[in-house]
């Protein structure tokens, strides 16, 4: 104790200082890194725990023995009811459906905006960068009207063909990514005779691999976690996505099987996280553009 | 050699030239056509259609009817639970958005220390962020439990304080869900990480040598060189704020006593439950004006706090 004063001593003014900032930051860091983490781990916890075990005091944090049993059990509950895997086909064809829309309808916008000279041009990119501000909830209710109307309530057209129609975002960050490509290769490829078509086809887009990664994965993410439109144009429940049919579960278990609400819960933020973990460096490259530059 | 190749054939033909020049134009059309289309029939067009919905009474079966202005006036005059999700729409953006900047500014500042390990910190804050929607909701009701969550029980055996009803008290609900937010402020915070390893090196030695401390660098060198992005962060932030849905339906259906009835949550009644599709598009619409007025506002005020930085280019 008394070696240590001494050191504290010894380090005088600002050194003693830094020393302290430096403790208090990674302090700091260290109880922000485990209040991120503790509902992930509650999460996986309560997952491998009995159903007594789950309302136990003081909580157990590593459950003795981990039921991992529950993993089938969670979706074993009257089948009859609860389409999971019907569900999860339907979030996944959804996602893949939007991901192809993204990328297609986004890249060729923004190699419009980025790679072609017409009038009107910066003006229309300023109105497409204050369309981002348009809040959604206002149009839900025409949307819903208009896609009742042409009978397409319970499909998944209203679901994935928005996507074929660009986003603001999206076209934001790629028309960023291709500018920085120089325009001579473009101009090369005019003199060669190529068309605008062609070149987007063989210039551009198979340079813009990392930002139509990073578009893909933000559709997926979010894709996967929408729950208001879903919610609004889907009502059969052979049609759900897991969102809803995790809702659905919710309501019908509420306050008792949390170990198996868990369980789905789980399952449902895994793919999310593990394509975060293989493709960290799109999501911040692709948030830091859209962020600072916008 | 690019400009001659340019200039020579508009002084020997301007015909052909300029009809390239049209067609090159309309191609460009061409291309920000799904652009063009998708805004007019998505968002541009259902706005505007909204408002025409707005003045009928309109249920999801019958045939919708002109009523004027009268969606407007009962909202206003005869809706207490509309006043009160104005209300705590209002409380959850004032209150929440700053202290979700605030909270994914410290991380930002934290992380920019020249720490060891700064990106796997960086996961760890992000990784939240791309769970949302249900399966979050639920998870932080579980974690809110006031007998057996998790919050309550460290409340109890670390600091040794009983914890409140968090989701089923009509006080702790709406704040229950801004601390909520705070676990997905990932975004933000790496926007901010960002900006701040952008700040000029140069400009801290610079304020060193008048012999600014550290309060006073972060003061006057990094907050003026952030602002832009605090800026965005806050606009897009109370844009987002105003249309909050997903955990008001999912863990409280807007209670306790209406506690966390948010604006969207009140619409989607009305529009789906109660069928009052005319009255949900009304609400809507006010919802547009007020996004509207209150970025407005901002845009006009950034004039006064938000600093372009006219430096070297990137």
């Amino acid at each position: 104790m008394s070696a240590l004063t001494d050191r504290w001593a010894r380090l005088s003014g600002k050194r003693f200082t830094d020393a302290l900032i430096k403790t208090i930051v990674y302090l700091l860091l260290l109880s922000i890194g485990f209040s991120m983490l503790l509902p992930f781990l509650w999460m996986v916890s309560t997952s491998l725990k009995s159903m007594g075990r789950v309302f136990s005091f003081p909580p157990q944090w590593i459950p003795d023995p981990p039921l991992w049993r529950n993993y089938i059990d969670a979706f074993s509950q009257e089948a009859r009811y609860y389409h999971w895997t019907r569900w999860l086909a339907n979030s996944v064809l959804i996602a893949v459906g939007t991901i192809i829309g993204n990328i297609l309808s986004n890249s060729i916008v923004a190699f419009g905006f980025a790679r072609l000279q017409f009038p009107g041009r910066d003006f229309l990119f300023l109105v497409l960068m204050s369309t981002m501000m348009l809040p959604f909830a206002v149009t839900i209710i025409p949307l819903f009207l208009m896609f009742s109307k042409i009978g397409w309530i319970d499909t998944f057209k209203p679901l994935i063909a928005p996507s074929f129609f660009g986003n603001a975002f999206y076209i934001f960050l790629i028309r960023q990514f291709y500018l920085t490509i120089p325009l001579e290769m473009d101009e090369a490829a005019r003199i060669d005779g190529a068309s605008s078509l062609q070149i987007w086809m063989r210039v551009i887009l198979p340079l813009s691999r990392p930002v139509l990664a990073a578009v893909a994965i933000f559709t997926f993410i979010h894709s996967w976690n929408d729950f208001l439109w879903p919610l609004i144009v889907i009502n059969a429940a052979t049609k759900w996505t897991l969102q809803l049919g995790l809702l659905s579960f919710r309501q019908d278990q509420m306050a008792t099987n949390w170990h198996h609400m868990m369980v789905i819960s789980t399952l449902m933020a895994l793919p999310c996280l593990t394509i975060f973990f293989a493709a960290q460096r799109y999501f911040i490259q692709g948030i830091t553009v859209t962020g600072i530059k916008g | 050699m690019v400009l001659l190749s340019k200039r020579l054939p508009s002084l020997l033909a301007v015909r052909p030239v300029r009809r390239r020049k049209i067609l090159r134009s309309l191609e460009g059309y061409l291309f920000i056509s799904p652009w063009i289309i998708g805004s007019l029939a998505f968002s541009l067009g259902p706005i505007l259609a909204a408002l025409g919905v707005s003045f009928m009474r309109w249920t999801i079966e019958g045939t919708p009817r002109f009523i004027g202005l009268s969606n407007y006036v009962t909202m206003f005059t005869y809706d207490p639970r509309y006043l009160k999700s104005l209300r705590v729409t209002l409380t959850y953006v004032l209150v929440g958005v700053p202290l979700q900047l605030l909270v994914a500014l410290g991380m930002a500042v934290l992380l920019n220390q020249r720490v060891k390990g700064q990106n796997v910190f960086r996961t760890i804050f992000y990784m939240p962020a791309v769970v949302s929607g249900v399966a979050a909701s639920i998870l932080w009701q579980w974690m809110f439990q006031p007998d057996f969550g998790i919050i309550n029980n460290l409340l109890k055996t670390t600091v040794g304080i009983q914890g409140p009803q968090w989701l089923y008290s009509e006080e702790w609900a709406l704040p229950s869900m801004m601390i909520m937010k705070c676990w997905g402020v990932g975004a933000t915070m790496v926007i901010f990480l960002a900006v701040l390893q952008d700040v000029p090196q140069h400009l801290y030695e610079a304020a060193e040598l008048d012999g600014a401390g550290r309060w006073s660098k972060f003061r006057h060198v990094t907050l003026p060189m952030i602002s832009p992005v605090i800026f965005f962060n806050m606009v897009m932030g109370i844009i987002g704020g105003f249309q909050t849905f997903t955990p008001g339906y999912v863990m409280t259906r807007g209670g306790p006593a209406d506690a966390t009835l948010f604006y969207a949550l009140y619409l989607y009644y009305n529009a789906f439950e109660y069928s009052k599709m005319g009255y949900a598009a009304a609400m809507a619409w006010v919802l547009f004006v007020i996004i509207l007025v209150i970025t407005l506002i901002q845009f006009w005020g950034s004039r006064r706090w938000v600093y372009y930085y006219a430096g070297e280019a990137r």
